[in-house]
């Protein structure tokens, strides 16, 4: 069984801020993480690898940096880590990104199952997923909140959809999106951090990949971020006085006077 | 290759099976000595790539990037939903979304539907702005298969031509959307919050948040059609349902397609309690409830408030109540009308996925907590005195005893 991960660096929400003269977000000085759902996908590998055995690489796309993400997903247990990185690559939007990564998961050989997290927490869009999925010509499922069987060329998994649940199965190779609520990843281990020391990760770029230079990074993308901007910060709000009593009054109050009950 | 501006055969792999010749929509292909020939009326549509069993039709990259040429894109769609026989919640706001973009093109809207013919869904969609009704039929499509849906979407799209495809950012949209996207490579937007046409250049503005709603950014799909965007539910306003309109309704079936999914079973839950997405009022619960059982008293304001029932992370994560219920970075992304945070204190990844609501009240004993930075009205004290004093007031005005 060859799983492949995928995993994205994102900055943590909590430090992002925006340079007010230039419209840009700061990074600089910002720490980085695994995408929080990214860690699932890494559990739930590392947890197919350990029933079925086999092997788990773990990709991603992104500046030299992301390597250190890279080498915390080895020191959780992943076999194998590869760096999509070239300077070509930058700007990519979810098509040219879903692109670069299927180039990179053929490279690595034959595969049983791509798992990617629900979305990233810097953009939000969950795209790359089920795109990367087209791009390979496997078929895929979003939103997997449990594996119920995997083997024999098929697999079967539970879907969290809108007011409950699926069961989905499809046929090898396939590609997974996973929510949280599939495993609680591990911590890494002193061996594994020791591993991880020793384990280099394959940085591959444009050449290496073959790609076509016309569908990766910014010539490649469809879509053009043309303004950003920071939202007006909410009104400050009232607070309503008075004993508890009062307090509910003046709420029912305020929420019927706006209609909205 | 075989021509410029012409996909070419690839002669050890075509069979002359004749697919590609049914699934033209400009009878460019013919057969001849057993292998497919495609002339030089070509439209590049890429219909005979998605039938061909043997991969033997290629398109030249250069020729693709061409491919979509803009100005032969017209109308706004958007991709009706329908779960378990009812109209997705989501769109007939996405049709008057859609309606605004095509009367700014001076150009129709239509609705696509992947679900089996139903009259009343018809009517539905014509009742809230639907120029026409495209129904694909096919038994994959109508099964649930989400790859076989897409493929067929990806025909039809290829051979009508839509300017611009909308999708709710539902479980469904959200799968579907980007798979399409990428077999037309084109862009798509998630998320919009904001949408509109710009009167010079005649492109689909799309405004969206990242980062949590820290920052928004207007995005343009400028050179790949049709540019495709997904719609949170609730963002957009439904438009009043006109009860008498009508409009034609146009069949689509698909050339032969490939499965990918099995729908074996759906599991519905508590759906009016744990349904975040589609809430008009939420009502989370935090840490500050103290004990799961508390969860009840939140359980019965919600019930008096006709509202779905939310958790902070804290609360998941101490097993207090399922997952589906979760509000934030790792849950669930919220914007309802009213949003009720009790015992919850605010931490930002919970903020990221509540702040968009439009009325936020906060309740909580820590009058320092950030969740009363973002609320519109707070209640500083014991939501155990709090909470059932609201109770009783919504008993007394709805006349309950």
């Amino acid at each position: 069984m060859h799983v492949v991960v995928c995993i994205k660096q994102v900055p943590e929400i909590t430090e992002v801020s925006i340079d007010r003269r230039t419209n840009t977000l700061v990074r600089e000085g910002v720490p980085s993480i695994i995408n929080p759902f990214d860690m699932y996908a890494i559990e739930e590998g590392l947890r197919l690898k350990e029933a079925h055995g086999g092997t788990v690489s773990v990709i991603s796309m992104g500046p030299p940096q992301v390597e250190s993400s890279l080498k915390e997903a080895v020191a959780m247990g992943a076999d194998r880590a590869v760096l999509l990185s070239d300077s070509r690559f930058a700007g990519a939007d979810t098509l040219a990104t879903a692109y670069t990564l299927a180039q990179g998961i053929r490279r690595l050989g034959q595969f049983d199952l791509v798992i990617c997290g629900k979305q990233a927490i810097d953009g939000d869009t969950g795209q790359v997923g089920p795109g990367l999925a087209e791009e390979l010509g496997i078929p895929h499922v979003t939103y997997v909140r449990r594996i119920r069987e995997l083997g024999d060329g098929m697999l079967r998994v539970e879907r969290m959809v809108e007011g409950g649940w699926e069961l989905i199965s499809t046929t090898l190779p396939a590609l997974i999106s996973v929510v949280k609520d599939i495993n609680e990843p591990r911590l890494p281990s002193l061996k594994g951090i020791m591993r991880a020391k020793r384990t280099p990760v394959t940085v591959w770029g444009l050449e290496e990949l073959g790609c076509d230079p016309q569908r990766v990074g910014l010539t490649g993308s469809a879509t053009e971020v043309v303004r950003i901007w920071t939202p007006e910060p909410r009104e400050s709000g009232e607070l309503l006085q008075g004993d508890p009593e009062q307090q509910a009054r003046q709420l029912v109050e305020r929420l019927r006077g706006l209609g909205v009950i | 290759m075989e021509g410029k501006g012409r996909p070419a055969i690839l002669k050890e792999e075509c069979t002359g099976c004749g697919a590609c010749v049914e699934a033209c929509p400009i009878g460019a292909i013919r057969m001849h000595d057993g292998l497919a020939q495609i002339d030089e009326s070509c439209n590049l549509c890429g219909g005979c790539r998605d039938v061909c069993p043997s991969g033997a039709i290629r398109f030249p990259e250069e020729d693709r990037e061409k491919q979509p040429a803009v100005a032969e894109h017209h109308h706004v769609w958007v991709f009706a939903e329908v779960r378990q026989g009812k109209l997705a919640s989501v769109v007939p706001e996405l049709l008057g979304a859609g309606r605004r973009l095509a009367d700014q093109l001076g150009e129709s809207l239509h609705a696509v539907v992947v679900t089996a013919p139903r009259e009343e869904i018809y009517q539905q969609l014509f009742g809230y702005g639907a120029d026409a009704v495209w129904q694909v039929e096919h038994e994959l499509v109508f099964e649930g298969d989400e790859m076989a849906r897409a493929a067929a979407l990806c025909q039809l799209i290829r051979r009508e031509r839509p300017a611009v495809v909308l999708f709710g950012a539902t479980a469904m949209g959200r799968s579907l959307a980007p798979r399409i996207a990428t077999r037309l490579k084109t862009g798509l937007t998630a998320d919009c919050t904001g949408l509109e046409i710009d009167p010079e250049t005649r492109l689909l503005r799309q405004i969206r948040p990242a980062f949590g709603g820290n920052i928004m950014a207007e995005i343009l799909t400028k050179y790949r059609r049709p540019q495709m965007a997904t719609v949170r539910p609730r963002v957009m306003k439904a438009p009043r349902f006109r009860p008498d309109s009508s409009g034609p309704i146009h069949h689509f079936v698909p050339a032969e397609l490939d499965g990918g999914l099995t729908l074996e079973e759906l599991v519905l839950e508590e759906v009016e309690t744990v349904n975040l997405e589609d809430a008009d009022i939420i009502v989370s619960g935090g840490r500050g409830l103290g004990d799961p059982r508390n969860f009840a008293l939140l359980e019965e304001l919600a019930r008096l408030l006709g509202a779905a029932v939310g958790a902070s992370r804290a609360a998941v994560d101490s097993g207090w109540i399922p997952y589906p219920h979760q509000v934030g970075q790792t849950g669930k992304t919220v914007a309802p009308k009213v949003y009720i945070a009790v015992g919850i204190s605010g931490a930002i990844q919970h903020l990221v996925g509540m702040q968009s609501s439009d009325v936020i009240v906060a309740i909580n004993k820590n009058p320092d907590a950030p969740i009363f930075k973002v609320a519109t009205y707070g209640i500083v004290g014991d939501l155990f005195e709090v909470v059932p004093a609201l109770i009783r007031q919504l008993k007394k005005m709805r006349g309950v005893t």
